[in-house]
């Protein structure tokens, strides 16, 4: 299932994968003048009857999309994920709370956006859409499985929130089979320490686990493609077997999927988390791996989370 | 509704009277609610669903049945009158109004409701919804026709404007706005929060077709809905220059009954003056 290659980013798979479910005659997509760059643009070209441009207004997107989930279309608006939280209260209230199937897509999210800088950087998105009821946020890894997962948002009967990426990453899968939105994808098996991973740090736990191997902590990777409803089966799983965990994310460490991994340990088995991701800080401008070095998001930085995690398990 | 079938203002009034009275008896039971807004707004409602709307109060779910989008959610007593005076709620529902799990929520909810076709409360999104439902509907080849309440005070949120651009832009055809022109928000006068100004003038400016009308008249509210009905040159919208409170003496024009009940005193002398 693993095979890291040279990918595309995860917003080429949000584009793909609407066209894969466009013959569906409910798929309308509905945009506010990013369909070049959350890629709902592909879908335009060919469906042009069934594309709706809103401009540069996001609330009046976010309710003009329920209004259409509510006479029977299924909507996936996108724009960047920073601009969807403009209209937090309208997906709270106009769409969640119906619980209206309207599909929002927030592409460009996180640090890993790089020079657009700061304001265009979400960091909360995951954990705002999170604490919203009959929500489910999904933060793919690469291009394939955010193709697969688009596809399977068309199942869902209710609001879903998908977090792209703007930049090319290495390819997690050679196809969507295994996936599940849901249930966490288990890239590597090892009994040391299990990784809770998701969007572009899925990359780099991988490449940690390899170097983490090399000095004998063997690392259960998971792609946490789901971060609600969170794959409570699978933590569980992992918290018998590996004792302690990290989480890695390209987002704060507030609310985000190390804090929904925190909330299930406080409430069900006290094991060590060690939390990779934005330390309660707003970034910069810069190229993506060196904002990522500098916000602490790199593979040495999941080394040493899951080196500190092995050792407070360790610990008499 | 809406089979063309001669109007007769003077049952429409009869109505609204009765929708009146359920608004004050609702409010009343809930020591709580909005009756002044709801007072504003029912004429304009019983015009609409009393001659064009089509709409089957034996399925209010009819997928193809004409909206009717509260987006002044609060005004919701005038909403649960209507459907009780069609017979799609029951006095039981409406008397249990803003009570734990009652059918009639403080703010109109289509989860809740049946008839209501928008989950309002928060203002400023109707009318976005409304698009989404006429847009729909014309991709749908459907010759249903939405219409959306506003308040005026409503239309100082931005995304109002964002809607009426897109509507314009869309060429919906299929929507008709309301606008309550009451003159009272929650704190005080409209022209004492913020004027809004001519907001047909605003309307036309975005590429509405606009009329304004007694909002109390029924007669000129049954022309004006039934040009608004026929009316397929682009969007539409209404103002109907209202009275808060309209048809109790002394809730009309006074602010302090946006957001409040009357008492049991103020119920008996109300329904007094409905009688």
């Amino acid at each position: 299932m693993t095979a890291p290659s040279t990918g595309g980013a995860s917003r080429d798979g949000y584009g793909k994968g609407l066209l894969r479910i466009a013959e569906d005659p409910r798929v309308v997509v509905i945009e506010a003048d990013l369909g070049k760059s959350t890629k709902s643009c592909h879908f335009r070209d060919l469906h042009p009857d069934r594309t709706i441009s809103l401009g540069i207004a996001e609330q009046n997107m976010m309710l003009v999309a329920a209004g259409m989930a509510s006479s029977g279309k299924i909507p996936f608006a996108s724009t960047f994920a920073i601009f969807t939280e403009r209209a937090f209260e309208q997906v709270r209230n106009g769409i969640a709370r119906p619980g209206l199937p309207v599909h929002i897509c927030g592409s460009h999210g996180g640090i890993h956006t790089g020079s657009d800088g700061s304001s265009a950087q979400s960091i909360e998105d995951l954990a705002i859409y999170r604490t919203i009821p009959k929500m489910t946020v999904v933060h793919p890894c690469d291009d394939i499985s955010a193709e697969e997962l688009t596809t399977q948002l068309l199942e869902l009967n209710g609001p879903s929130y998908m977090r792209t990426t703007r930049n090319k990453v290495p390819r997690m899968y050679e196809d969507g089979e295994k996936l599940r939105i849901g249930k966490g994808s288990v890239l590597r098996e090892g009994g040391d320490v299990a990784i809770f991973s998701c969007g572009v740090m899925v990359g780099e736990a991988m490449a940690a686990s390899d170097t983490l191997s090399a000095e004998g902590i063997e690392c259960t990777v998971v792609d946490m493609h789901t971060v609600k409803p969170l794959d409570e089966d699978l933590i569980s799983k992992l918290a018998a077997r590996c004792g302690c965990f990290v989480s890695a994310e390209d987002h704060s460490v507030v609310g985000g999927l190390g804090g929904a991994i925190s909330e299930w340990i406080a409430t069900n088995r006290l094991i060590p988390l060690e939390m990779v991701g934005v330390n309660d800080m707003f970034g910069q401008s810069g190229g993506s791996m060196e904002l990522m070095e500098m916000m602490g998001l790199t593979e040495s930085d999941i080394c040493e989370a899951a080196r500190r995690s092995v050792e407070r398990k360790n610990r008499p | 509704m809406g089979d063309g079938a001669e109007v007769d203002v003077s049952e429409l009034e009869e109505m609204a009277r009765r929708c009146r009275i359920d608004i004050l008896k609702m409010t009343h039971a809930a020591k709580s609610g909005h009756p002044g807004g709801a007072l504003s707004a029912i004429d304009s409602m019983v015009a609409i669903y009393g001659t064009c709307l089509r709409f089957d109060t034996s399925n209010p779910d009819w997928e193809d049945r004409d909206r009717f989008i509260m987006s002044k959610g609060h005004a919701s007593p005038a909403m649960y009158a209507i459907l009780h005076q069609m017979g799609v709620l029951d006095e039981d529902d409406i008397m249990g109004f803003r009570t734990l799990g009652s059918v009639c929520q403080g703010h109109v909810d289509m989860n809740w409701t049946r008839g209501v076709d928008f989950s309002a409360g928060s203002l400023g999104m109707g009318l976005s919804f409304g698009l989404g439902c006429a847009i729909s509907a014309k991709m749908d080849s459907s010759g249903r026709k939405i219409w959306v309440m506003l308040g005026d005070g409503e239309t100082q949120e931005g995304q109002i404007w964002e809607a009426a651009m897109a509507a314009s832009f869309h060429n919906a055809s299929n929507l008709r706005a309301i606008v309550d022109r009451n003159r009272i928000q929650n704190d005080d006068f409209v022209d004492v929060q913020m004027e809004i100004g001519d907001v047909g003038e605003k309307f036309r400016s975005f590429g509405w077709k606009v009329k304004e009308v007694d909002g109390h008249d029924m007669t000129s509210l049954v022309d004006v809905v039934d040009w608004a009905d026929r009316e397929d040159g682009g969007p539409v919208a209404i103002v109907a220059n209202t009275i808060k409170g309209n048809g109790v003496s002394f809730m009309e024009n006074n602010p302090s009954f946006h957001g409040k009940a009357p008492d049991d005193e103020e119920l008996r002398i109300a329904l007094g003056e409905l009688a």
